[in-house]
C-alpha cells in the first residue's frame, strides 16, 4: 500500500564488546541492543502523493461493488408503513386519540383498511413504530430492576431505589417496577385479509421469537423457577399503575407470562433513538407455493390503548420482510458508494498531483 | 579556581527539624556547643546541648499512619485530581449522576493509587537507606568507661567526643580537636559533598595545637559558640572559650563535614558540633529540581481550553435540556421520569442540574490520564537517553545523566546556548607552555615539540590499542620518540608563526588526537636557557649561604628568575601527597559506607571514586606492572591496588618530611623520589605551574599549614615559614601567600593571579599600558612594558596567562598589617569584608617577577559540534571569566567566531558606544549574519544596566557569536536571566565548574560537565554529560525526538478525547439533551485508562521521525523544535475541528445505517465504541513514522483487549451493571454483518481527509523533517553522497542539475535559512 522498507540498521544489534580489556573494564557502558539504542527495525511510510495513491483507488475499487451490493438488497426489501395515530380528522382513530388517556379502561377499537401492491413472500415481519418516544432518556433508562426482572424475589418484595418513584404504590412493590414496565405499549393489533370475495381471513400472527433468545431464557425470569402458578407467585405485588392488568395476565401461554412475556421483553430493550419500531409479530410463512402476504386489500384493527398526543408522538405499524443485513435500509449502500467514488476522485486528484509535482523525484530515484 | 560565590541564597531554607524546637530559652544568632562529658547524663534535663538536633536522620516523608492522609494532600495539589475527584464525588449525588458512583471513582482511585504506589516505594527505599545509616558505627567518648566505645551514629549527639580512624565517613560535623598527625593536619576527601576527589588539609583548633600528648576528653572544659546550622559548605565561623576567657576563632579550616572520609590520617578526635540533620550535609540534600518544560505550559493552555470547550458544551446541553422540557409544559411525557420522591422539576432546575450531569459524562475531555502518560513517556525518554551509546564516555566511565526527570522535550526547543569556556570549550587540563621571567621569553619550543609528538603518539598508540596491543603508555612513547621528533617540530614551529587563524586549525587537528589523560601535563622539558639560568643562579646563592654573603647581592634577573620559581611553588594551595601514603586503601567496608551514604546524599558520588581510582592510580599501575595491566578487571584491580600499598612500607611520610636536610647527591636519587610525589591542587592551572617548577628543579615537597618545604637545586630543602595565605577569589582574581623567606629571612608577599589585575598593583602603579611609551621609561617599567607585550602574544595563542609578583615587607609594615589582619581575622560579623579588605591592604605595590602562559586545550570535537549546533539554528554565547585575548583565540580555535566576519568589540563603558553599534548594524543590514560581538565585564557590567539593556540585546541579537569576557559569576547568570526574560528563548546555560553554577540554575534546561573541577556545576545541573561534544546528540537527536514525540503525544491526547466525547455530545440531540450516553460507562471509562492507552505510550516513546544520523548531519532540522513547528496553537484546534468531523462520521454512520429499526440503546452504542476504537487506533497509525514490531504488538493488543474485556463483561452477568446490562450484545453483535460492514466504512471515511491532507502535504509542501525522512530512505551510498553534498552546498547558490526534486526543495530551503555569505574581513567597529 505505501512505500515500505525494513532499514537494515540493525545489522550491527548484537556486536559484543571485544578486545583486550576493553569491555570488562567498563561496567557502566550501556549495552549495544538494537531496543536500547533505538534501532529496531521499522517501517517507515511516508505519505506522499505517490505512496498514497494506491490505496486511494484499491478503496474505491472495493467500496463501490460493496455499495451497489448493499443497496440492491436493501431495495429487494419489501415494506409497508401505516400510521395510525390518528391526529387527522380523516383517521379512523382520530376519536380513539381525541379522548384517550392513561386513565381509561375500555379500550377504544379503530379499523384501518390498506392495500398491499406487493405479494410479501418470505417471513413478514411485524412492526409497531413510535416516534418522538425518548425511550433513550437518561432517568428513564435507568428505571428499572434487572434483578427483578431476573426472577430475584427479594427484588419482587423489595425493588430497587432506581424504579423510584414507580417502585411501590400503598407500600406494596410493584412488579415490573419502573418507568419502562410502567409505560409499555400496550395497543393490539390484528391484521384480516379481504378476500376479493368479500370474507375477511384473519391472519395468524406468532407472539414468540420476537425477543432475543438469551433475553427470555436468561436475562428475564419469573420469579420461583417454574412454579406455574404466577397469581401466587405475584402475590403481594401491584401491577404498574398504567397498566390495565397484571404482569401474570399478559398472555394465557404460561411459556409466554409474566416477566417472560415477550411483547414485555421487547419493550424493556429501550430503542437507541426516539424514532424507532419494535418487533410486535411474526407472520410465518406456511406453506411454499403462496406468498406469506398476496396482494391485496387489507384491514388492520387497532385497540387503541396507548395515548401518545400529549408528546406529539406518532404510531405506526410497519410490515417489512428483512434480508442478511437486516430490514430496509438504502443508506449503507449509498455510503459505500458515496465514500468509495470520494476515494477515487481523490485518487486522481493525487495522480495529478504526483505527476505534476512528485513525478521527477520518482524517476530521479529510479535513474540513480 | 573553584570557589563558592557568596551569591547563594540557598540558606533561607530551614529545615523542618530545624524550626521545630519553638521553645528555646532565647533566640541566639549563635549555637554554643557545651561537652556533653561534662555533664553526667547526655539526655539530661541539664544538658545545655538537649536542645540541638541528634545524629538520627529520617529523610523518609511518610510514617505508616500518616502515609495515606499525607500522600492525598500532596497528590491534590495537583488541580487536575483534585477535578477528577470532585466530578466522582459528583456521582454520590442522586439529583445529578451519570454513573455509579463506584465505578466513576475508579479511574481517579486508579491514578492516585499508581502515584500513591510509587511514593511508597521510594519511601521505604529511604527508609532502609536511613536505617543503614543509623546503625552505622562509630567511636564515642564514653565518660563511664573513660574510653571510646563504639556506637551506632544515630545517638551520638552534639557535644560528643568522636574518634574517627582513616578511611571512615565522618558521622555528624565535627569540630577537630585533635590528630595523630604531628603537624596536627587531617586530610578528607570531600567527594559525597562536592565530587572533587582532590584531598583536603584541616587543621586541629589553634588552641589544640600544641598538646604534646594526647588529647583527653575529660580535661576538656571550653564552650564553642558558632552560628546557627546553615548550608555553605564553605564558610563555618565561630569560636572557642576557654576556661581562661582565651578566645580563639573557628575557620572552615577546623571543621569536618559529615559525609567525608578520613585520609592520610591514622587517627582524629573532634567534638560534634552540628548534628542529624543540622549538618551542613543533609542542608544542602535537596530533592530534585522541578521544572515545567515550555511544551508542558503550552500543554496546560490548552488544557484550559479544553475545559472551555467542556463548559461550552456543558452549557449547550442545558440549555437544550430546558428547552426540551419546556416544550412540553405542564403536561409530562410519560418517558420523563419524575424525581424519586415523585416532584415535577422545573425546566429551570433541571436545565442546572444536567448542567453538572454533562460535567460528569464530558469529564473524558479532561484527560485524566494525560498527566500519567507524560510522566510515563518522559520516564521512558530518560532511560533512553542515558542507554545511548554515543553518550558514554570510555575515558571516565561515565555516561549522561538526567538530572531533572521531567524536561527532555526542552532539549529539542533550545535556542540559546551560554556556555562556559574553560573545563567546558576546553579540556580544563592545564599544560605549561611558556613564560616570561623579569621581560625575557622563554618559549620553550623543546616543550611545544614535546607536547605535538605526544598527541602523535597518542593516537598511533590507540591504533596499538585497538589492534590488540597490550603496550603501556610511556613504553610506546619512549619506542616511538626518536622517530617522530623531526618531522613533528617543524610542523608546530610553522604553525606556530601564522598567528590566529593558524592556530584555530592547529587546535582543531590537536583536539582530534589528543587522549583524556595522558601524562604530559606532568612531564614537562624545560628551556635550556632558562634551565641554565636556574642552575646558575641556585648555585651562586649556595656559594653566598655558604659564605655567608647577604642574599641581595645577587643581581636582580637571577634572584627574579629564582623568585619566580619559588612563587610558582609557593603561591598555591596545592597539597602533596605520594602513593605511599594510605589515601587509596579502599576496603570493602568502606566502600560499601560510602555507597550507601550516597545514596542519601549524592547520586554520583561512586561514580566518582571509581572514576578518581581508574585515573590517578590506573596509570601508575600500568607503569609498575607492564603486560598485565590492560587485562585487570576492576575488582581485581582494587584489590592488586590494596596488597600493593600493603606491601610498601608506610615511612613515604617520615621520609619526605625528615627534618634532615639531604644534600643534593645528584640526579638518580632525586629522580626516584620525584616520581613518588604527587600534587593534588584545587584547580588544574595550579598543578600545572607547580609541575612546571618542578622541572626546573624547585620542587615542592611538602605542604603544612605552616609551612612549606621546597627543594631547590644546588640549595637543598628548603623551609618557608608560611605566615599567611589570602586565597582566590573571583573578585579580587588573585591570591598570595605572606612567607618568610630562609634564606634571606625576609618577610616575602608572593602573589599570583590575572594579569590585568597584577599589572594594576605593580609598583610605580602609574606604568602606563601602551606599548610605544616602553622606549622612554626606566628599567624596571620595561620589564613590565615587556611583559605585558609578551603577555599579550600569549594571549594571543591562546593561552592562559598568570603574572608572578612579590613584595619584601619591613619588618614594620607587616608588624601594622598583622595587628588589624587578625583583627579582621577574629571578627564574627562581617569578617569576608574585613579579610578582603585587609588582602587590599596587601597586594599593593608589588614587583613584577613574570608571567606564565598555560594551554587549555580544546576538547574532542568541539569545533564540530560547535559548527553543527551553530547550523541547528542555536546562538551560542560563550562567557567565560578568562582574558579577551585569550577567549577570542579560543573562540576562533572551535569556530565559534569566524575568520571571514566581522568583530564587534565593546570595552568602553558608554551608551554612545552601544548606540553607535546600534546604529552601525541597523545601517548595513546585510551585514547581520556576520557579526561577532566581544564585550569585557566591565562593559558588560554597564551593558546590564536597565537602562541599556535592551540596545545591548539589539546588539546581540544581530550578531552571529557572543562572547562575553571577564564576566563573574554574577554576570553570567544576569546575561541569561536578561536573554531569557526579554527575548523570551529557550536558553540553555552549559559549564563545568562552581562559577557556572548561578547560570546553569538561571537557564531554562542547565548542563553540567562532569570535569576537573568538582560536582558543583553537575550538582546544580538539570543533565550531567561527561564532555561538551555528547551536546550535540543530546540536543539534535535526543531533544529533537523528545519534543516531536511528546508534542505528538499531547496533541494526539486532545484529539483523541475530544473526539470520543464528542460522539456523545451529538447524541445528546437524540436523546432530549437528558444526560443519557449510548456508550456503556465501563467502556466510557475505561476506554482511556486501558483500551487506548499503550499503543500512544509506544509511540510516544519509540516514534523516530527522522533517524539519529540524519539528524546529526542535517542539524537544521532542529529548527523544527525551536519553532515549535510539532505544536503549534493552531494545531490544537486543527485537531479539535478535526476530532469533531470524526466523531461526526462515527456518529452518525451508524445512526443512519440503524434509523428506524428495532436497534436497542447499548447495541447501537457499543459498534459506536468499537468504530470509535478503531478509528482513533488508525488515527494513531497515520501519525505514527516508524512501525516497529512493539506498535503492531501494541495496536494488536488494543483491540484484542477490547473485544476480550467486552465479550467477558457482556457474558459475565445478566442481571448487572444497571442501568446498560449489556447481556451477550456483544456476541450478538459479532454474529451481525452489518456490524462488520460498519467497522470497515466508518474509520476510512473519518481518516479520509486527514490522511489526504498528509498525502498532499508529503508532496506539495512537505517540511524540513519530512524531506529528511525520504533522504532516510534512500540507500545508505546515496545518501551519504547527497550528505556530504550539502556540507560543500550550504553557502553556494542554488545547483539547477540538482537530481532530486524534494532535496532541490531542501536545499532552497538550507539556503534560505542559513545564508552565508562570503564576507568582507575583520573590521574593527570601534575601540
Amino acid at each position: 500500500m505505501m512505500a515500505s522498507s525494513y532499514s537494515a540498521k540493525d545489522e550491527d544489534g548484537h556486536i559484543t564488546v571485544s578486545g583486550p580489556g576493553g569491555g570488562t573494564l567498563r561496567n557502566k557502558k550501556p549495552e549495544n541492543t538494537a531496543f536500547k539504542q533505538q534501532r529496531l527495525p521499522a517501517w517507515q511510510p511516508i505519505l506522499t502523493a505517490g505512496t498514497v495513491l494506491p490505496a486511494f483507488f484499491i478503496i474505491g475499487l472495493i467500496f463501490i461493488p460493496i455499495g451497489i451490493g448493499l443497496y440492491v438488497t436493501s431495495n429487494n426489501i419489501k415494506e409497508f408503513e401505516i400510521d395510525y395515530t390518528g391526529d387527522d380528522t380523516s383517521s379512523p382513530c382520530y376519536n380513539c386519540a381525541q379522548n384517550f388517556s392513561w386513565n381509561n379502561t375500555k379500550s377504544c377499537t379503530c379499523i384501518i383498511p390498506f392495500q398491499l401492491d406487493q405479494p410479501y413472500e418470505s417471513n413478514v415481519f411485524m412492526y409497531y413504530g413510535l416516534s418522538n418516544f425518548y425511550q433513550n432518556h437518561r432517568r428513564y433508562v435507568k428505571s428499572r430492576d434487572d434483578s427483578q426482572l431476573n426472577g430475584n424475589i427479594d427484588s419482587l418484595k423489595k425493588p430497587s431505589k432506581e424504579c423510584e418513584p414507580y417502585a411501590s404504590v400503598d407500600n406494596k412493590p410493584i412488579a415490573p417496577c419502573g418507568a419502562i414496565a410502567n409505560s409499555m405499549f400496550n395497543d393490539t393489533l390484528k391484521l384480516f385479509y379481504n378476500d376479493p370475495n368479500g370474507t375477511s381471513v384473519p391472519i395468524l400472527l406468532t407472539s414468540t421469537g420476537i425477543a432475543w433468545w438469551t433475553d427470555k431464557h436468561v436475562k428475564f425470569r419469573n420469579p420461583g423457577g417454574n412454579n406455574a402458578n404466577l397469581t401466587a407467585v405475584f402475590q403481594g405485588t401491584v401491577k404498574p399503575v398504567n397498566w390495565h392488568r397484571p404482569v401474570y395476565e399478559l398472555d394465557t401461554d404460561p411459556e409466554n407470562n409474566g416477566f417472560i412475556n415477550e411483547d414485555f421483553i421487547v419493550w424493556m430493550r429501550t430503542a437507541a433513538l426516539p424514532t424507532f419500531r419494535k418487533l410486535y409479530r411474526i407472520i410465518q410463512k406456511n406453506n411454499n407455493m403462496a406468498p406469506t402476504l398476496p396482494r391485496g386489500n387489507y384491514t388492520l384493527v387497532v385497540d387503541y390503548n396507548y395515548p401518545v398526543r400529549s408528546f406529539e408522538g406518532r404510531k405506526r405499524m410497519i410490515l417489512s420482510t428483512i434480508s442478511w443485513m437486516g430490514g430496509k435500509n438504502p443508506f449503507l449502500g449509498i455510503a459505500y458508494i458515496t465514500v468509495g467514488s470520494v476515494c477515487f476522485f481523490l485518487g486522481v486528484v493525487l495522480l495529478v498531483i504526483h505527476h505534476k509535482y512528485g513525478n521527477r523525484n520518482n524517476s530521479a530515484n529510479i535513474s540513480n | 579556581m573553584a570557589r563558592h560565590s557568596e551569591e547563594d541564597a540557598g540558606m533561607a531554607k530551614a529545615p523542618p527539624a530545624a524550626r521545630q524546637r519553638k521553645k528555646k530559652p532565647k533566640e541566639n544568632k549563635t549555637r554554643t556547643v557545651h561537652a556533653n562529658i561534662l555533664h553526667d547524663c547526655a539526655k539530661g534535663e541539664e544538658n545545655p546541648n538537649r536542645h540541638y538536633a541528634n545524629n538520627k536522620i529520617k529523610t523518609t516523608k511518610y510514617t505508616v499512619l500518616s502515609f495515606l492522609p499525607k500522600n492525598l494532600f500532596e497528590q491534590f495539589h495537583r488541580f487536575a485530581n483534585v477535578y477528577f475527584v470532585f466530578i466522582a464525588l459528583l456521582n454520590f449525588v442522586p439529583v445529578v449522576n451519570a454513573f455509579q458512583p463506584e465505578l466513576a471513582l475508579a479511574p481517579v482511585v486508579f491514578i492516585l493509587s499508581v502515584t500513591a504506589i510509587k511514593d511508597l516505594w521510594e519511601d521505604y527505599r529511604r527508609h532502609r537507606s536511613d536505617k543503614e545509616i543509623n546503625h552505622m558505627d562509630c567511636l564515642v567518648y564514653s565518660r563511664a568507661e573513660r574510653r571510646y566505645v563504639e556506637k551506632y551514629w544515630k545517638e551520638v549527639r552534639v557535644g560528643d567526643f568522636i574518634r574517627l580512624r582513616c578511611n571512615e565517613l565522618l558521622p555528624a560535623d565535627v569540630l577537630l580537636l585533635s590528630s595523630s598527625d604531628p603537624d596536627r593536619l587531617c586530610h578528607i576527601e570531600t567527594a559525597t559533598l562536592d565530587g572533587e576527589t582532590n584531598l583536603k588539609q584541616r587543621q586541629v583548633v589553634r588552641s589544640f595545637y600544641d598538646l604534646d600528648c594526647e588529647f583527653d576528653p575529660l580535661k576538656y572544659n571550653s564552650i564553642i559558640e558558632c552560628e546557627k546550622p546553615n548550608n555553605d559548605l564553605n564558610r563555618f565561623r565561630g569560636y572557642i572559650i576557654h576556661r581562661s576567657g582565651r578566645r580563639d576563632a573557628l575557620y572552615k579550616e577546623n571543621l569536618l563535614l559529615r559525609g567525608c572520609t578520613i585520609r592520610n590520617t591514622e587517627e582524629a578526635v573532634g567534638i560534634v558540633i552540628y548534628a542529624g540533620h543540622e549538618t551542613k550535609a543533609m542542608l544542602n540534600n535537596n530533592g530534585p529540581r522541578y521544572k515545567r518544560s515550555k511544551l508542558e505550559r503550552q500543554m496546560n493552555v490548552d488544557v484550559f481550553w479544553c475545559v472551555i470547550i467542556l463548559l461550552v458544551m456543558c452549557l449547550f446541553a442545558a440549555v437544550g435540556h430546558g428547552l426540551w422540557m419546556f416544550q412540553y409544559g405542564d403536561n409530562r411525557p410519560v418517558f420523563d421520569v419524575l424525581s424519586p420522591e415523585g416532584t415535577n422539576l422545573s425546566p429551570i432546575m433541571s436545565a442546572i442540574y444536567l448542567f453538572l450531569t454533562m460535567i460528569i459524562v464530558f469529564q473524558v475531555l479532561i484527560p485524566i490520564s494525560l498527566f500519567v502518560s507524560i510522566e510515563i513517556v518522559k520516564i521512558c525518554q530518560v532511560y533512553f537517553i542515558h542507554q545511548d551509546m554515543d553518550l558514554y564516555d570510555e575515558e571516565t566511565d561515565s555516561h549522561l545523566q538526567c538530572r531533572a526527570l521531567n524536561i527532555t522535550e526542552d532539549l529539542g526547543q533550545m535556542q540559546y546556548i551560554f556556555s562556559d569556556k574553560t573545563g567546558t570549550l576546553t579540556e580544563n587540563k592545564m599544560v605549561f607552555r611558556r613564560c616570561t621571567v623579569a621581560g625575557v621569553e622563554y618559549s620553550h619550543d623543546a616543550n611545544a615539540r614535546r607536547l605535538a609528538m605526544y598527541q602523535e603518539m597518542d593516537s598511533e598508540e590507540e591504533e596499538c590499542m585497538s589492534h590488540g596491543g597490550t603496550l603501556p603508555r610511556r613504553d610506546s612513547v619512549t619506542s616511538h620518540q626518536s622517530a617522530r621528533v623531526v618531522l613533528r617540530s617543524q610542523s608546530t614551529k610553522s604553525h606556530r608563526r601564522t598567528g590566529s587563524r593558524a592556530e584555530a586549525k592547529r587546535a582543531s587537528i590537536l583536539s582530534k588526537h589528543t587522549a583524556f589523560s595522558s601524562p604530559m601535563e606532568k612531564d614537562i622539558t624545560p628551556d635550556p636557557k632558562l634551565l641554565d639560568k636556574v642552575n646558575d643562579c641556585s648555585s651562586q646563592m649556595d656559594f653566598m649561604r655558604f659564605h655567608s654573603q647577604p642574599m641581595s647581592q645577587l643581581p636582580s634577573d637571577l634572584s627574579d628568575i629564582i623568585d619566580f620559581f619559588i612563587a610558582l611553588t609557593i603561591c598555591n594551595t596545592v597539597v602533596v601527597s605520594s602513593p605511599n601514603q594510605p589515601r587509596h586503601k579502599v576496603t570493602l567496608t568502606c566502600s560499601g559506607q560510602k555507597h550507601q551514604f550516597g545514596q542519601t546524599s549524592v547520586r554520583s558520588k561512586r561514580d566518582h571514586l571509581w572514576t578518581g581510582l581508574h585515573n590517578d592510580v590506573l596509570p601508575q599501575l600500568h607503569s609498575r606492572l607492564p603486560g598485565c595491566s590492560s587485562l585487570l578487571s576492576s575488582p581485581s584491580a582494587e584489590s592488586t591496588l590494596t596488597k600493593l600499598h600493603e606491601e610498601q612500607p608506610s615511612g613515604g611520610l617520615e621520609q619526605v618530611f625528615s627534618p634532615i636536610p639531604p644534600s643534593y647527591d645528584g640526579k638518580a636519587s632525586w629522580n626516584l623520589e620525584e616520581g613518588e610525589l604527587r600534587y593534588e591542587a584545587e584547580s588544574p592551572d595550579e598543578a600545572a605551574l607547580v609541575y612546571a617548577a618542578r622541572a626546573y628543579k624547585c620542587s615542592l615537597v611538602g605542604r603544612l599549614p605552616d609551612q612549606v618545604i621546597v627543594e631547590l637545586p644546588h640549595l637543598g630543602k628548603l623551609s618557608f615559614e608560611l605566615l599567611h595565605t589570602l586565597g582566590f577569589d573571583s573578585t579580587r582574581k588573585r591570591m598570595s601567600v605572606v612567607v618568610r623567606h630562609p634564606l634571606t629571612d625576609q618577610i616575602t608577599v608572593y602573589t599570583k593571579g590575572a594579569d590585568s589585575v597584577i599589572m594594576d598593583l605593580i609598583k610605580p602603579p602609574d606604568t602606563a599600558r601602551k606599548f610605544h611609551l616602553c622606549l622612554f621609561l626606566s628599567f624596571s617599567k620595561k620589564i613590565v612594558c615587556r611583559t605585558q607585550h609578551y603577555l599579550n602574544l600569549y594571549a594571543a595563542d591562546g593561552l592562559r596567562t598568570l603574572c608572578i609578583a612579590k613584595k619584601i615587607l619591613s619588618k614594620e609594615e607587616y608588624a601594622c598589617w598583622l595587628q588589624r589582619h587578625l583583627a579582621a581575622e577574629t571578627a564574627i560579623q562581617g569578617r569576608e569584608e574585613l579579610l578582603f579588605e585587609s588582602a587590599l591592604r596587601l597586594e599593593t605595590n608589588l614587583h613584577l617577577l613574570g608571567a606564565t602562559g598555560i594551554e587549555d586545550r580544546l576538547q574532542d570535537g568541539v569545533p564540530e559540534t560547535i559548527a553543527s549546533l551553530r547550523k541547528a539554528g542555536l546562538q551560542i554565547w560563550v562567557l567565560t571569566g578568562d582574558k579577551q585575548e585569550t577567549a577570542v583565540n579560543i573562540a576562533y580555535a572551535c569556530k565559534l567566531l569566524d575568520p571571514e566576519e566581522e568583530l564587534l568589540t565593546l570595552n568602553e563603558a558608554c551608551a554612545l558606544l552601544l548606540e553607535e553599534s546600534l546604529h552601525y548594524i541597523q545601517s548595513t543590514p546585510f551585514l547581520v549574519h556576520r557579526l561577532g560581538l566581544v564585550i569585557d565585564g566591565r562593559t558588560l557590567a554597564y551593558a546590564l544596566d536597565k537602562s541599556l539593556e535592551d540596545k545591548f540585546l539589539a546588539v546581540a541579537r544581530s550578531c552571529r557569536s557572543v562572547l562575553c569576557c571577564r564576566s563573574t559569576p554574577l554576570q553570567k547568570s544576569m546575561v541569561v536571566k536578561l536573554v531569557r526574560n526579554k527575548l523570551k528563548v529557550m536558553t540553555l546555560a552549559i559549564g563545568d565548574g562552581a562559577n557556572d553554577v548561578s547560570m546553569i540554575q538561571v537557564a531554562d534546561v542547565g548542563v553540567g560537565i562532569s570535569g576537573q573541577e568538582g560536582m558543583q556545576a553537575v550538582m546544580a545541573s538539570d543533565f550531567a554529560l561527561p564532555r561538551f561534544r555528547y551536546l550535540q546528540k543530546l540536543l539534535l537527536v535526543h531533544g529533537h525526538w523528545c519534543y516531536s514525540r511528546l508534542a505528538n503525544m499531547i496533541l494526539y491526547f486532545f484529539y483523541k478525547n475530544a473526539m470520543f466525547v464528542a460522539l456523545i455530545f451529538w447524541y445528546q440531540f437524540y436523546c432530549g439533551f437528558s444526560g443519557s450516553a449510548m456508550i456503556d460507562q465501563w467502556y466510557l471509562i475505561f476506554f482511556n485508562l486501558m483500551f487506548s492507552a499503550f499503543p500512544q505510550l509506544i509511540t510516544g516513546t519509540l516514534d523516530k521521525d527522522v533517524s539519529a544520523e540524519t539528524l546529526q548531519q542535517l542539524p537544521q532540522l532542529y529548527v523544527n523544535g525551536q519553532n515549535s513547528e510539532e505544536y503549534k496553537p493552531y494545531m490544537f484546534w486543527m485537531n479539535m475541528i478535526d476530532a469533531f468531523y470524526q466523531s461526526l462520521v462515527c456518529f452518525f454512520i451508524p445512526y443512519f445505517a440503524y434509523a428506524d429499526s428495532d436497534v436497542d440503546l447499548f447495541t447501537w452504542g457499543t459498534p459506536i465504541t468499537t468504530l470509535a476504537l478503531f478509528t482513533i487506533l488508525l488515527h494513531l497509525g497515520t501519525e505514527t513514522k516508524t512501525w516497529t514490531w512493539m506498535n503492531w504488538m501494541s495496536i494488536a493488543f488494543s483491540i484484542a483487549l477490547f473485544f476480550t474485556v467486552a465479550l467477558c463483561y457482556n457474558a459475565s452477568c445478566p442481571a448487572c451493571y444497571s442501568p446498560s446490562n449489556p447481556y451477550w450484545t456483544m456476541q450478538r453483535l459479532l454474529q451481525e454483518p452489518l456490524f462488520y460492514l460498519l467497522c470497515f466504512i466508518t474509520p476510512i471515511a473519518a481518516l479520509l481527509p486527514r490522511f489526504f491532507y498528509r498525502a498532499c502535504q508529503g508532496t506539495l509542501f512537505p517540511s524540513p523533517v519530512q524531506l529528511g525522512r525520504q533522504l532516510d530512505k534512500l540507500p545508505a551510498d546515496i545518501r551519504r553522497n547527497i550528505l556530504s553534498l550539502s556540507r560543500v552546498k550550504v553557502g553556494s547558490p542554488l545547483c539547477p542539475k540538482l537530481p532530486f526534486l524534494s532535496l532541490a526543495k531542501l536545499w532552497s530551503w538550507l539556503d534560505a535559512h542559513f545564508l552565508l555569505v562570503a564576507g568582507s574581513g575583520n573590521i574593527e567597529v570601534c575601540f
